[in-house]
């Protein structure tokens, strides 16, 4: 296959799944999630390569999810057990990992060559050069099977507990009240929304994985109607926005994932604006008879 | 130059530049501790993390327009992307009804991302010195020229100053925004005045900091104040006064070792502050909480032993002595845990004879009077004035016995006509010290 499509698949994938996760965590007011975990996932890939002295792909896949449900454990745990502001939990973890991360990589600069910027931007156009290999047979990019697994991980989750995450996404306490296991499938989507940043972040970076668990689900919220409408109105606005975000992309010349970001982040702004446009041209037509009858 | 050498020669202060960097970091962390205060007490307590990188946009976009990296035009630029990056996410939450969290994370996410965009695009462009443009997000203290310093101080003294003249009606604001606009306070005024606060004590900390570090300094001085006071003044004091100790303590660490980056450094000081007082708070921490709760597990325990020696003594007299399966026989409980105990009365001198063998001290005879009066005033309370059955009156009073005061019980006292026996036919006793101890 030729780069430009393993981009556009590896792209894609990132949208979906980032979108399904998000689209849950968007409906529990809990999106900036995805944030403090693509942030603190630094100190995971740093203290990995310093601890397996290798950049093995699967230690630093490990280490940074680990770290990443590490650190929306602490946040709920400050959360319920501190009673710390939830907001302020989530931004008090994030920025003590990251700049421990840092940190690290300051005192062992001669041995790691990980660059913060890099994390936090990442390098798409990069991303079919890091290929896999079974045997000598190249198998494709890494970063296409760890998002083919995350998305298969993430619809197997849905097909199995669309109930319980309906009700949940719907309100805690409702779902509580149907005894269904409230700590239970947060920590579930606490792992899967840590599984997701890692898996994409390395590929796109940690602003898109924040925006394209962000953007695509408000994106469908604005006109969805229930969950089901709303998770797969959500990958559809991520695959919109990384088509338009190639194309800006290619024509700018400049990052890919800042350009898919703001393709969506324009489909979001389209969304909102044909809505207020509906509203007010509905708005006029039930003004009409009532003016004329009066 | 040994550790010890090097501390000492930094707090001599001789090296002009020593005093100035840390200085200029002391006077961040108390800038941006007071305006994070008001943030967090807004529930935004991530708004400095998505302005901070909301303001990448505009510095690239200055250096676009501008093609100079002269501090004062970037740092405008900056601060313009901060106020419009605001200005979005109240357009988003109020106009488009969207939620806080995801307004946030939109805006921070496509602010940066129009950066990058920029910053990417520039950098294939035949522009000269574009390269460390973007040492003005990840931060670089060390690098800090006079004039930056100059800048900074001014800003973070002028949002001090700021703060103090306006403190009354931010406070109004900040805790009954609906009151205040019934005063007829311009609420949106005062709220666009504290973005732009809060939007220039990000861009000046940008780059002593960084992005995500800046974020920090805005939160978690604030978080640490949260949990160790509930007025707004004394957190006031306490965020500012932290973030000038983080803000030193950056600045010796980096002169220590030099390799070590500044911004960080301050952030870990502060993460240890906030763990600190997640643990010790003397209202709010966990250690002091956790205390709190076994001293009164540990009195409920001792009184319901009391109340039971004391109806065992009813029965008979109070000379009787009486075992400890005499005890467990009215109150369920497991042998180790009754010892222990029974062991915490006899050290209090609420028992007499032998931890086998045991009857109420003249103490404990008082203090198991007061537990039962308590509870059977409030079981006739319960009964009389609520038509409770004597059951569940029987089960209100458990609770209530460790919880009523000799004043409660006078009052309930006066107001049933000082009742002589409770709904199960039992006397109500006297209060203890007014009536002499019944004597042996």
């Amino acid at each position: 296959m030729s780069e430009i499509l393993w981009i556009l698949v590896i792209a894609l994938l990132a949208g979906a799944a980032n979108a399904l996760i998000g689209s849950l965590l968007v409906l529990q007011r809990r999106v900036m999630l995805g944030d403090a975990i693509s942030h603190s996932v630094l100190f995971g890939l740093v203290l990995a390569y310093l601890l397996s002295g290798s950049r093995d792909p699967l230690m630093m896949f490990g280490g940074a999810a680990l770290i990443g449900l590490f650190s929306a454990w602490l946040t709920d745990l400050l959360h319920r057990l501190g009673r710390v502001q939830h907001d302020a939990s989530i931004g008090v973890v994030f920025t003590f990992l990251f700049a421990l991360g840092v940190i690290l990589i300051a005192g062992h600069a001669d041995q790691v060559d990980i660059d913060p910027d890099c994390v936090l931007h990442g390098e798409l156009a990069l991303t079919p050069f890091d290929t896999l290999h079974i045997g000598d047979t190249d198998i494709g990019p890494r970063a296409f099977w760890q998002l083919l697994g995350v998305t298969a991980l993430l619809l197997l989750m849905l097909a199995v507990a669309y109930r319980p995450l309906h009700a949940l996404t719907f309100s805690a306490v409702h779902a509580a009240s149907l005894g269904i296991s409230v700590a239970l499938w947060n920590t579930v989507l606490a792992v899967m929304a840590s599984l997701t940043a890692v898996a994409s972040f390395d590929a796109v970076g940690a602003i898109l994985v924040v925006a394209m668990m962000a953007l695509p689900a408000n994106t469908a919220l604005v006109f969805a109607r229930s969950l089901q409408q709303m998770l797969i109105g959500a990958v559809l606005a991520s695959a919109l926005a990384v088509l338009g975000g190639l194309a800006l992309a290619a024509w700018l010349d400049a990052s890919i994932a800042a350009a898919i970001v703001v393709a969506a982040g324009l489909l979001l702004a389209l969304a909102l604006a044909l809505k207020a446009f509906l509203r007010r041209s509905s708005a006029a037509h039930r003004e009409t008879p009532r003016s004329q009858s009066a | 130059m040994s550790a010890w050498d090097a501390l000492f020669a930094f707090w001599r202060l001789d090296d002009p530049n020593v005093l100035w960097v840390t200085l200029g970091m002391a006077l961040l962390g108390a800038s941006s501790g007071l305006i994070g205060t008001f943030a967090v007490l807004e529930k935004r307590a991530l708004l400095g993390d998505v302005l901070a990188h909301a303001a990448l946009p505009g510095v690239t976009m200055a250096f676009f327009l501008f093609h100079t990296r002269e501090p004062l035009v970037i740092l405008l630029g900056a601060a313009a992307a901060g106020l419009l990056a605001w200005g979005l996410i109240d357009l988003l939450t109020r106009r488009a009804r969207l939620r806080q969290d995801s307004a946030l994370a939109i805006v921070l996410s496509l602010f940066f991302a129009l950066g990058i965009l920029q910053l990417t695009w520039l950098q294939r462009q035949p522009l000269a010195n574009q390269a460390g443009l973007d040492k003005f997000l990840f931060g670089q203290a060390a690098s800090l020229t006079d004039a930056d310093l100059y800048l900074l101080g001014t800003v973070a003294l002028g949002l001090i100053l700021l703060t103090a003249l306006l403190f009354d009606r931010l406070r109004l604001i900040l805790f009954d925004r609906q009151h205040a606009l019934a005063l007829g306070v311009p609420v949106r005024r005062y709220e666009l005045l504290l973005a732009a606060m809060l939007v220039c004590a990000v861009v000046i900390g940008l780059q002593l900091a960084g992005v995500v570090l800046m974020a920090a300094l805005l939160l978690t001085p604030a978080a640490t104040a949260r949990l160790l006071s509930d007025r707004l003044r004394p957190m006031l004091f306490i965020a500012m006064t932290l973030g000038v100790l983080a803000g030193v303590t950056g600045a010796n660490v980096s002169y220590l070792a030099p390799r070590m980056p500044t911004g960080p450094w301050m952030v870990v000081a502060l993460s240890l502050f906030f763990i600190a007082a997640l643990l010790l708070a003397p209202q709010r921490g966990l250690l002091p909480r956790a205390l709190r709760q076994r001293s009164l597990r540990r009195r409920v325990e001792e009184e319901n032993i009391l109340r039971t020696l004391f109806k065992l003594h009813e029965e008979t007299s109070v000379d009787t002595l009486w075992s400890q399966d005499d005890i467990r026989h009215h109150r369920p409980l497991g042998a180790a845990r009754l010892n222990r105990i029974l062991q915490r009365l006899h050290r209090e001198g609420m028992l007499d004879g032998t931890p086998e063998r045991m009857r109420l001290s003249a103490a404990g005879l008082k203090r198991a009077t007061t537990l039962t009066r308590g509870h059977r005033l409030w079981e006739t309370y319960l009964e009389n004035r609520l038509g409770l059955s004597p059951e569940r009156a029987h089960f209100a009073a458990e609770a209530a016995e460790h919880v009523l005061d000799e004043a409660t019980c006078a009052t309930i006292e006066r107001e049933l006509g000082r009742p002589s026996t409770d709904p199960h036919g039992r006397p109500i006793p006297e209060r203890p010290d007014a009536a002499e101890a019944p004597s042996r």
